[in-house]
């Protein structure tokens, strides 16, 4: 059972939130000029890291807000929760962080 | 390798079965093999060994990182059907159907097939309208489907609730006849001991940690146990795809989540067939031990570490109490999660690659059990002839740039 911080109401179970998957994916910003690879890759082609992975959630049964987590996939640690538009932490640093 | 028959049973029986043979060779692995299968789940040794049966080549080594069928075959709940709704789907899963039919005597190994019956229930009049869609559509492609009113399905079942003032009562039901569950551990050893007969090296212990290309050539691939090469190479690890997949540079359309599976104690035979049910979302059957085997469905998140969240297990309990009432005060004895590795029309990749010479079998959702002969002998044409056979043609990469989806939410995507 995970438990998630969310940054508007604190932490919650995992049964509150909905899980939206990988996190920084761009629509691009001409669909009318992408090739039909690059729409695919868009649409469907997926990181699917083992290890640390960005990643969106909502708060659906809370405060309905969406923000990013970067968790690890094969413990399920939650390392760093940020909002929505703002870069990715840097792994590394999460990582030396999470070994401390 | 010594074949086995009553009469062997009963020669070995005089020697208190301490001089049965192992039933596979555990050879160190050589530097080269004409192909390499990576994986020792059920998909890789029926792949490995439809290589050597239907296609001559015998010079292959399974490269397994921990022990044969210690993932998902090890893992899941056993069940056997073909009544997927759309052409593509119906053929490659029927075709397995025909192979589970004979696969016994083929592999001379008892793999312990039970036609007992899949029912697929209905809650809803979607559900209905849905499902007897799906009956007619199996229909025409030449796979068994019944429609079952409530009443047939009690006579089926008689210990299923369809009492009408369930929550979500019981309308009906499919319900394939050829249909059952099969022991997993006997497919992925039988397999074994037969792909070994004919010249296989399976090698367990040894993980694949790169894959060798010479530009757009697989060459190889190295591992724990040192370089291996190979002109081909299969890719069949379920749960792991992405990250061999990453390994040849390939980005793929594949999420990988944990799916649970629970057992209850053993009690006297009460369940006749195998109960699924999307929409309450549980699916049941009872072992030869006496087990009732449990699953149903994913959690929500990528996950690699083969366990789920407790709010899954209680959701599918809930529904398997008021489907079944009788099990309200049964005691689970385990749980345990695998890895299923997830496409976004819920239909397998079986394909070729941007790489020449490397191939990908994968992303079978939470339904990959069932068709692990069908699978195997696709994969090992696909390997051998260097083209897809005609029945995994639809599931190759490309579907993905080109639209043609085989979208089987509907039958497959949730429960199996």
């Amino acid at each position: 059972m995970l438990l998630i911080d969310c940054p508007h109401c604190g932490p919650r179970d995992v049964t509150e939130f909905h899980y939206g998957g990988e996190a920084h994916i761009a629509r691009p910003e001409d669909p009318d000029a992408v090739t039909d690879a690059q729409w695919a890759d868009y649409l469907f082609m997926k990181k699917n890291t083992r290890g640390l992975f960005a990643e969106r959630w909502v708060h659906s049964q809370g405060c309905r807000r969406w923000f990013n987590a970067i968790r690890d996939t094969v413990s399920y640690r939650i390392l760093a929760i940020y909002p929505m538009g703002t870069p990715m932490p840097d792994l590394d640093t999460l990582r030396q962080e999470a070994d401390r | 390798m010594p074949r086995f028959s009553i009469f062997s049973v009963a020669r070995n029986a005089l020697s208190h079965h301490e001089n049965w043979p192992r039933l596979w060779r555990s050879p160190e692995p050589r530097p080269a093999y004409d192909a390499i299968i990576v994986g020792g789940g059920g998909h890789g040794l029926a792949t490995a060994y439809y290589l050597a049966r239907n296609h001559g080549v015998t010079n292959v080594a399974v490269l397994e990182k921990g022990w044969i069928g210690g993932g998902n075959t090890g893992r899941n709940t056993t069940i056997v059907r073909s009544n997927y709704l759309w052409d593509a789907s119906a053929h490659i899963y029927e075709h397995a159907m025909k192979l589970w039919e004979g696969l016994a005597e083929d592999l001379n190994y008892n793999v312990m097939l039970s036609q007992r019956g899949v029912m697929n229930l209905a809650h809803n009049l979607g559900d209905v309208r849905e499902s007897r869609r799906r009956v007619f559509a199996n229909r025409l492609n030449g796979v068994d489907a019944e429609w079952l009113t409530p009443e047939q399905c009690k006579a089926e079942c008689p210990i299923l609730n369809t009492s009408p003032g369930l929550r979500y009562p019981v309308m009906g039901a499919t319900f394939q006849r050829r249909g059952g569950v099969a022991r997993h551990d006997a497919v992925a050893w039988g397999y074994a001991r037969a792909a070994d007969a004919r010249g296989v090296d399976i090698i367990q212990n040894c993980e694949v940690t790169g894959i060798l290309r010479d530009g757009d050539r697989v060459t190889g691939v190295e591992t724990t146990r040192g370089v291996i090469r190979a002109p081909k190479v299969g890719i069949v690890t379920a749960g792991n795809t992405s990250v061999l997949g990453q390994m040849a540079g390939l980005r793929l359309p594949i999420e990988s989540h944990p799916l649970q599976a629970l057992v209850s104690e053993p009690i006297k035979p009460v369940h006749p067939i195998v109960v699924m049910s999307n929409a309450v979302h549980v699916y049941v059957s009872q072992s030869d031990k006496g087990e009732l085997v449990i699953g149903a469905g994913v959690d929500g998140f990528v996950g690699y570490g083969q366990r789920g969240g407790f709010s899954i297990i209680e959701g599918q309990m809930g529904a398997l109490k008021e489907l079944f009432p009788i099990f309200s005060r049964l005691k689970l004895m385990r749980s345990w999660g695998g890895i299923v590795d997830t496409c976004p029309d819920a239909s397998p990749l079986i394909t070729k690659t941007p790489v020449q010479g490397l191939y990908i079998n994968g992303g079978w959702g939470t339904g990959g059990f069932k068709s692990t002969p069908g699978s195997g002998w696709c994969f090992a044409h696909t390997i051998a002839q260097d083209e897809p056979h005609p029945l995994n043609a639809p599931f190759s990469l490309e579907r993905f740039v080109t639209g043609d989806l085989v979208d089987e939410h509907g039958a497959a995507g949730v429960a199996h």
